[in-house]
């Protein structure tokens, strides 16, 4: 069993590794193939396991709904609202338009899904503008800091504070080009060693934690 | 007075001088490419371009050729190159070779070809072109080309012989070795490190964001609510979903030892049936596996604002006390953080999106910035192999230092004594990196 569960896991996660870090430095068209199939496995599997997923959705929240938890009508309408979607678009045959003229599962897509995503990609701006206020309050010396380069870059990319601080745009430029992407760089840099790192340590079987903790 | 008129008689000179050297300038810029020109066309014959050669493109997947002439005495930006190609085996009339490309004779020179140095087919002074399926050709793997170059000015056209050539694919990239010997050798620099962690302790430095860890579930216990744990946007094929699951291993045996609820929403059904296995597996470790609970894991759905609104309504009406939001996150980051720190929730977040990071900064009482997410399992765990691999991180680091460090003394010499050699070196560090 510990065989199955460990060292199957962690041959296959071996020879793969190996397998497609290689891949890399083949341009043989076999190799490209190898990898578009291998993808087109993954997509299946992840198909398969949306099913995983939307069963434990429905679990939770059908045991909210039987126990009466706070917001169960929520999830009442998370039912409805799946189950609806799901027939309709059984009944469409998940087509969004027919002959140019929208189906009910193109409707349920376009004047809801849509909307709802547009509003809650809206809020951003609000919730940047409050993020902002509490950050740009010069409690620190850092808090400082940062608001002063944050007026500075605001101001220089916009055309009013560009006309009002001429100066504004070059400065605002410097610190996007020279200040703002070296650290990015620096902070690139940190996380692609820590990727190969860490990709290492999968492959080569150093970092087992993943397959469920635990030290055998 | 006649200070005055001495004045005005020199400046009068000195407009005349000025004049005449302005109408001799413009004289010989309006007339300098035409001489030019004539010096081309009177003292140098348009001879065919000499030493062509058509191979398969070294280091590439087929369908591609590369032409390698030598340079000649008229290339200018007067003249140009035409590159004529034919198909099949028997040797064609060049005149009646199709024109594919057509370019001044002073460019594609293969210094400025993106063949690093120890694959460059010839020296950097001669001329080079890669022909590729596309516009109106198309080269098959297997199958024989003519393929020559023509040379142009004004009205005069000279041909080379045609030569033929079949592209293949080719088994390794050769332009690539350079990766594959760095990665290798910070590989090798990585299991160094590993080894010499077990031998002896290693230093790390302080993250407040981990030591944070304890307090955030702390707190939680004491004020009885439970704790929000996000592994991100990425499914399990990003490493940094894995170190978040990783850290997610940690975090749940401390939830775990203090008996305190853990909540993880998922985007993705496989890193949820991943986590679910790390979290069973630290309550065992913890010796209360019979607190552990299959829905802590769930899954909500793969929509970016869909479950960002799920999410921020868990926020709102559980009020978990500690929020951790780990692994890769996009537009969605300030809309989780601002909620969660609307109801007065500690937050730590640890991503490597550097696009991100201002918002979290922002939003959370700690941030683990770039790779400390990666260090956050070798600081929570202190094993060796985590450590060693931290030193081995840290070393890399050091060697990229000393190479930018070099590279910016170098090509500021460079500019400085408006010297060539420092370029030598500063391509050697292009080619490598």
């Amino acid at each position: 069993m510990i065989f199955l569960r460990r060292q199957v896991p962690l041959l296959i996660t071996l020879i793969t590794g190996i397998v497609f870090a290689a891949q890399y430095y083949v341009p043989h068209p076999a190799s490209e193939q190898m990898l578009t199939s291998v993808t087109k496995w993954l997509q299946i599997i992840g198909g398969f396991a949306l099913v995983l997923g939307v069963s434990s959705l429905f679990h939770v929240h059908a045991v909210k709904i039987r126990r009466k938890e706070a917001g169960w009508g929520y999830s009442f309408v998370l039912y409805v609202g799946m189950l609806g979607t799901i027939a309709v678009g059984f009944w469409t045959n998940g087509k969004e338009a027919i002959d140019g003229t929208m189906t009910a599962f193109g409707w349920i897509y376009n004047f809801m899904m849509v909307p709802l995503q547009g509003t809650m990609f809206a809020i951003l701006a609000f919730f940047i503008a409050s993020a902002a206020y509490r950050s740009f309050r010069a409690r620190s010396r850092e808090a400082a800091v940062l608001l002063i380069a944050a007026v500075i870059v605001m101001m220089g990319r916009v055309p009013l504070g560009e006309y009002l601080i001429p100066i504004s745009g070059d400065l605002s430029q410097w610190i996007l080009n020279v200040l703002n992407a070296s650290v990015r760089r620096a902070i690139l840099i940190g996380v692609s060693l820590g990727t190969v790192a860490l990709s290492i340590k999968i492959i080569f079987g150093k970092e087992r934690s993943y397959l469920g903790g635990g030290k055998e | 007075m006649k200070r005055e008129t001495l004045d005005v008689k020199r400046r009068g000179g000195q407009v005349l001088v000025a004049a005449l050297l302005l109408l001799v300038a413009g004289l010989g810029q309006s007339w300098l490419p035409v001489f030019a020109q004539t010096d081309i066309q009177t003292k140098t014959p348009l001879a065919p371009p000499q030493d062509v050669r058509v191979f398969d493109t070294p280091s590439d997947g087929g369908g591609s050729l590369t032409v390698i002439w030598s340079p000649a005495s008229y290339d200018s930006a007067a003249a140009k190159y035409q590159i004529l190609f034919s198909e099949g085996t028997t040797a064609p009339d060049p005149a009646a070779m199709k024109v594919v490309a057509e370019f001044p004779a002073n460019q594609r020179y293969v210094r400025e070809s993106k063949w690093p140095w120890w694959t460059r087919p010839a020296t950097g002074e001669q001329h080079q072109f890669t022909l590729k399926s596309g516009k109106g050709i198309e080269l098959k793997n297997g199958n024989s080309y003519s393929i020559t170059v023509a040379a142009v000015l004004n009205d005069d056209r000279v041909i080379a012989a045609p030569v033929q050539a079949m592209p293949e694919p080719n088994w390794i990239n050769w332009n690539q070795m350079n990766n594959l010997i760095l990665a290798l050798l910070f590989g090798g620099i990585v299991f160094y490190a590993i080894g010499t962690a077990r031998k002896r302790e290693i230093f790390l430095r302080r993250i407040p964001g981990l030591d944070a860890v304890d307090e955030a579930i702390g707190r939680a216990t004491e004020l009885g609510k439970p704790i929000l744990y996000l592994t991100g946007a990425h499914d399990m094929s990003d490493p940094s979903t894995i170190a978040a699951a990783v850290i997610l291993g940690r975090v749940a045996k401390r939830t775990a030892a203090y008996e305190t609820d853990l909540l993880v929403p998922h985007r993705d059904p496989i890193t949820m049936a991943v986590c679910q296995e790390i979290t069973k597996q630290a309550y065992l470790e913890a010796g209360k596996p019979d607190l552990y609970k299959d829905d802590s894991n769930f899954f909500i759905t793969s929509d970016q604002f869909s479950y960002t609104a799920a999410v921020d309504g868990i926020m709102l009406r559980k009020k978990p006390a500690a929020n951790f939001f780990m692994g890769h996150y996009f537009a969605e980051a300030l809309l989780l953080t601002e909620t969660g720190a609307s109801t007065g929730a500690i937050q730590i977040a640890g991503t490597d999106s550097d696009h991100q990071l201002p918002f979290f900064v922002t939003t959370c009482d700690y941030t683990l910035i770039g790779e400390e997410l990666y260090a956050a399992s070798a600081y929570l765990s202190r094993e060796p192999v985590q450590v060693g691999t931290l030193r081995g991180q840290d070393i890399g680091k050091a060697l990229i230092l000393c190479v930018l460090g070099v590279g910016t003394i170098l090509a500021t010499l460079g500019v400085m004594l408006d010297a060539q050699w420092p370029k030598l070196f500063l391509d050697f560090f292009r080619d490598v990196k």
